[in-house]
């Protein structure tokens, strides 16, 4: 019984935090699942928005939550002209090209950072991020729990926003065959600017509940992509619930996996899982 | 040489070129269709039949020569502003798209900002054209077996509102009876005033339904004339029934 109760803390965060991974990493599958490119820039656009965040915060004075009522519009426009003036030409001449072009845009948005915020470790400590809760013996970040459900609302939201708008029937359309696509009148490079739009925005989501949840610093990009990579290839491309079970995975892998071997030891845990997943089931759980 | 021009035509094709890489797979092709015609363009494999279709559908852009379109020339138009303007092909192999169902490939259709506004109106005929499709409205298209995704492929490019329809090889690979099922459709469609282009390398079959064909061989157009009259030509018999 002991035993049980010990593991039940790790297990309830490792689905709570699994929610949080799925949100950064759902930003990076749409990205492959529709346009086909690997934005390894996809970390430090998340880290971009916990920046946002800190700055609302520490400058403005606004809740950080609240500051993405503003941090929202500016990634999307941000990822809109990303896609549209950088990654849409790359992509015509190669596939490279656009790794490449991401690749530098990575180090060109980790020196900003440096730059801007200093290599400190910044954090967003608003009160509710230092408060918890407890159900039974167990205690709880708040933030954990906030993490969850805005990673559900993300999911749902963006699920119905690909079921029911035209946008999103064209992006879905789009994913599935490009020259289909283009012949039932659909702008495909147009649609590839708004996937990698809706892509920030999520990203910007994802950034403001990491900083809530954990420190970072201008070079926490590399990690995240890492994790969301991790978390890709264990639900497999291009399904949103694939995606909420492979972080969920990941999560749990981490925690339970640091309460067995030693924080030291969690991420090399959940990467050997990742690694496992992989040679069994190369196209990850809900793979096509 | 003058063609007739303006109101008599509706899509006018003139001494076209096109190129794969540095293969040209075009060589002056000239066609000219006119409203409610059903035109076929046969020939063997690797005619140039689709390369002429994604001309005209601007997935390729002709070196030389032009495209025009109710007099527009369209030559160097991107695909979706082509939609736009009331072409809509029926790719080869149908291209569906798997993942979504029946329904939604068919909103996919009425992307297209003058198709958007009569959706409803265009379902209900796709509908009433093909039943199957609102039977099997919730399924996911990559359940439908191979003539049911062809009737689908049609309903969907139906749904984009077109006054011109390109079919490229709507036959290839389907049961004689679904076939038969597929050309009464066709007949139908242009009775509402739809114009049609399609594509096939079943000569015999195209130059029964067509009103026109042109014949293909490597890039160039080799004949062409009404199809009654090209079913009696010699060098056709001989060439493609074997007489």
């Amino acid at each position: 019984m002991a035993f049980v109760n010990e593991l039940a803390t790790p297990i309830v965060m490792g689905i709570l935090l699994g929610g949080l991974y799925a949100v950064v990493a759902l930003g990076l599958s749409l990205v492959f699942g529709v346009v086909k490119e690997i934005n390894i820039a996809h970390g430090d656009l998340v880290v971009l928005g916990s920046y946002f965040g800190y700055v609302a915060m520490t400058v403005f004075g606004i809740d950080p939550i609240l500051s993405l009522l503003i941090g929202m519009p500016v990634l999307f426009g941000i990822g809109f002209m990303i896609q549209k003036y950088l990654l849409n030409r790359a992509f015509r001449v190669s596939m490279d090209a656009v790794l490449i072009i991401a690749f530098g845009l990575s180090i060109i948005l980790e020196n900003i950072f440096l730059k801007v915020w200093t290599p400190m470790s910044r954090g967003l400590t608003t009160p509710y991020a230092l408060s918890s809760f407890s159900i039974g013996s167990i205690r709880f970040p708040l933030v954990y729990f906030l993490d969850f459900i805005v990673a559900i609302i993300v999911m749902i939201l963006l699920r119905e926003f690909l079921k029911r708008t035209y946008l999103g029937i064209a992006i879905r359309a789009a994913a599935q065959d490009r020259k289909a696509a283009h012949l039932m009148g659909i702008n495909t490079a147009r649609v590839y600017a708004f996937t990698f739009a809706i892509s920030m925005v999520i990203a910007a989501i994802g950034g403001v509940f990491l900083g809530l949840t954990f420190p970072f610093t201008p070079v926490s990009g590399m990690s995240f992509l890492i994790i969301a990579l991790g978390v890709v290839v264990l639900g497999g491309l291009g399904s949103i619930a694939g995606t909420f079970v492979g972080g969920i995975l990941f999560g749990l892998a981490q925690t339970v996996g640091g309460h067995f071997f030693g924080l030291a030891a969690q991420m090399l845990v959940a990467y050997t899982m990742v690694l496992v997943v992989l040679a069994l089931i190369p196209r990850g759980i809900f793979g096509r | 040489m003058l063609l007739p021009m303006g109101q008599g035509t509706i899509l006018k094709v003139s001494h076209i070129d096109a190129f794969h890489g540095s293969f040209q797979a075009l060589w002056d092709v000239t066609l000219e269709i006119h409203p409610g015609e059903i035109v076929a363009i046969v020939g063997a494999n690797g005619a140039g039949k689709s390369t002429l279709l994604d001309t005209i559908s601007g997935l390729l852009h002709p070196s030389q020569g032009s495209i025009e379109f109710e007099g527009k020339d369209i030559s160097a138009w991107v695909p979706y502003k082509i939609v736009d303007l009331g072409i809509s092909q029926t790719p080869e192999g149908r291209r569906i798209f798997p993942d979504m169902t029946v329904l939604e490939n068919l909103k996919v259709g009425s992307y297209n900002r003058r198709a958007r506004p009569v959706r409803e109106q265009n379902l209900k005929r796709v509908y009433q054209l093909f039943p199957l499709l609102e039977e099997k409205k919730a399924q996911l298209a990559k359940t439908l077996s191979g003539g049911q995704q062809q009737m689908l492929a049609i309903g969907r490019s139906l749904m984009s509102n077109p006054k011109l329809m390109v079919l490229d090889e709507m036959s290839l690979g389907l049961a004689p009876l679904i076939v038969n099922e597929l050309y009464r459709v066709l007949r139908e469609i242009r009775q509402e005033g739809i114009t049609i282009l399609f594509v096939e390398q079943n000569v015999r079959r195209s130059l029964l339904e067509a009103g026109k064909a042109y014949i293909m061989e490597s890039g160039r157009i080799v004949l062409s004339g009404d199809a009654s009259a090209l079913r009696e030509e010699e060098s056709v018999k001989r060439a493609y029934f074997g007489a």
